[in-house]
């Protein structure tokens, strides 16, 4: 037996042995996959972003963010009510679905349990899955036809608030859940209400989870095209008028893109620039705000 | 040796409790309970050791002194506990108050992550609403740093995280922070189990400082450390049934150089656990 064992480690050390060739090519192969896969994904990226400044930016110019649309096939013209309609818009969706997004987080995961949390998030989970057209048609049938009579911004918002709503209650949901639960102990041995708890401790501490869901809530229906035409429609002007019709950056994209017209294509890339340098700054805010939070 | 009463017995009569456990009974889920029938009395700036081995209840125990067993899901506590005649598992008693007046040191030293070293301190202030602020909320804080011998260490980075500190640091900030609440009894859950020897030494003679001014049950699975800070020693067992028992309770003294129940003389002479 001890000659066995004394005899196989020295060749079991060796770098060439019998199978060692098959084994270094699987090696070879199956790392050139995984770096390649890294790789295609930052160049996808990496190609989108080039290809819309080089289309983009020769669209770039002061007018084209302080005036409005010029009439069908007019050369010149800007993108302000689309900017300007795009921030209302979010601004309005987001104070309709981060209070609601955190409150239905912070019941699912300090108080939910049983089967009418379970029902909450499995509803939570399809109204995610939920194809945005269908939120657009949804808020058509119920605010434009129904309630509003009209087009306007304000459906426009609840559309984009309803696609937020569970972006933002499924992810803070699972941050509060990593909050240590000896953190929620040294809060009530304090003689801290449970509601205190939740504010100053548990919040606090997913601060960086909460913002990242907020942030990923907020880019993604920053860049909903097919609920806003459905609920919002676009306007040629500038408007701050919750209950008419208001421009967003997507439909301006879509409707520029859609027409004949080179300057107005041009135009479209510019405004898809807008919008991905809006969303990334998003992220990048993300970033900064969430540097150096850590949780234990 | 004349004397025919037992010495022991009378001291412990003598002293007023500050908590006194009447038949206290505690589940997790399911129909066994986790501690059963537990009686005894933690007498009044005095400390007292809670021993036996893993799984014995005494943690179990200790958290249903100040209404922290319930807060985990499904764990319910049958029996009482008289905090100054007070029966804290009154229907009508509001659970929250019972833990601002009995405070809490846990296992793993836990200051708030997000809090620097001067809020963790008066978190508690801030967590029951009685907002200090400027020269009071100054006076507090080095009181209580102070009271912990923390005060030098800390004093120049006040605004750091308290996660900045080690380990031995932390518990007395977490220590800090109980006692800034200004509670009449402490409870300490293996409060040194984290820290090394160094750490532990400090927080041992802190408990001897601190029992001037609190009330003090300790868990501790340590039986030196009990036989070094506590004036009583209630020894846990859990037996065949596995439910957690007070098995022998008296003066530290008495119980480690003369245990009445031949089991605690097992466990201490370390024949088992």
């Amino acid at each position: 037996m001890s000659a066995a064992s004394d005899a196989r480690p020295a060749l079991s050390l060796h770098r060439t042995q019998p199978g060692e060739l098959g084994r270094r090519i699987v090696d070879g192969i199956a790392t050139t996959l995984i770096v390649g896969s890294a790789v295609l994904g930052v160049a996808i990226l990496a190609v989108i972003l080039g290809y819309v400044v080089i289309k983009g930016l020769p669209a770039w110019n002061i007018p084209f963010f302080t005036e409005r649309p010029l009439p069908y096939g007019e050369v010149g013209g800007g993108v302000l009510p689309a900017i300007a309609g795009t921030m209302v818009m979010l601004i309005l969706a987001a104070a309709i679905a981060i209070p609601a997004g955190l409150a239905t987080a912070i019941y699912l995961s300090e108080f939910g349990r049983g089967t009418f949390p379970r029902a909450v998030r499995f509803v939570l989970d399809v109204l995610a899955g939920m194809p945005s057209i269908v939120v657009g048609v949804f808020v058509w049938a119920l605010l434009v036809r129904q309630v509003i009579g009209t087009f306007s911004a304000l459906a426009g918002a609840v559309a984009l608030a309803i696609i937020m709503i569970p972006i933002v209650t499924r992810t803070v949901e699972e941050i509060l859940r990593l909050v240590p639960n000896h953190l929620r102990e040294a809060s009530l041995a304090l003689g801290a209400p449970y509601w205190r708890t939740v504010l100053f401790v548990i919040l606090p501490t997913a601060r960086a989870g909460v913002i990242t869901g907020v942030m990923l809530s907020l880019a993604r229906a920053g860049g909903e095209t097919a609920p806003l035409l459905l609920t919002a429609l676009g306007n040629q002007f500038l408007s701050f008028d919750l209950l008419r019709p208001m421009a967003s950056l997507p439909v301006q994209i879509y409707s520029y893109a859609v027409a004949p017209f080179d300057d107005w294509h041009t135009k479209a890339w510019g405004s898809a620039l807008i919008l991905i340098l809006v969303i990334g700054t998003l992220s990048l805010l993300t970033r900064l705000a969430t540097r150096g939070a850590r949780m234990y | 040796m004349q004397a025919t009463n037992p010495l022991p017995e009378i001291v412990v009569q003598r002293v007023e409790p500050a908590l006194r456990v009447e038949n206290l009974t505690a589940w997790y889920t399911g129909t066994r309970p986790a501690i059963g029938g537990v009686t005894m009395d933690i007498a009044r700036h005095k400390v007292t050791a809670i021993i036996g081995p893993s799984g014995c209840g005494k943690s179990t125990a200790i958290r249903c002194l100040n209404r922290m067993h319930e807060v985990i899901r499904g764990a319910r506590v049958e029996g009482h506990v008289y905090l100054h005649g007070e029966d804290i598992y009154d229907p009508r008693v509001d659970p929250v108050r019972v833990r601002s007046r009995i405070g809490m040191v846990f296992q793993k030293p836990n200051p708030f992550p997000m809090m620097s070293i001067y809020d963790n301190v008066i978190a508690g202030l801030r967590l029951t609403g009685q907002a200090r602020n400027g020269s009071r909320a100054d006076g507090l804080v080095q009181g209580a740093l102070e009271a912990v011998g923390l005060w030098g260490e800390v004093r120049d980075k006040l605004r750091q995280s308290g996660a900045s500190l080690s380990g031995g640091q932390q518990q007395r900030l977490c220590i800090a922070r109980t006692l800034a609440v200004e509670p009449e009894v402490i409870l300490m859950d293996e409060p040194c189990s984290a820290l090394d020897p160094i750490a532990t030494y400090r927080i041992e003679e802190l408990i001897r400082e601190l029992k001037q001014r609190y009330t003090i049950a300790i868990v501790t699975h340590n039986m030196q450390q009990a036989s070094r800070v506590s004036d009583f020693t209630a020894f846990f067992l859990a037996g065949e049934e596995r439910i957690g028992r007070l098995i022998e309770f008296g003066e530290t003294e008495a119980v480690f150089t003369n245990p009445r129940d031949k089991r605690t003389e097992d466990y201490i002479t370390g024949r088992f656990g």
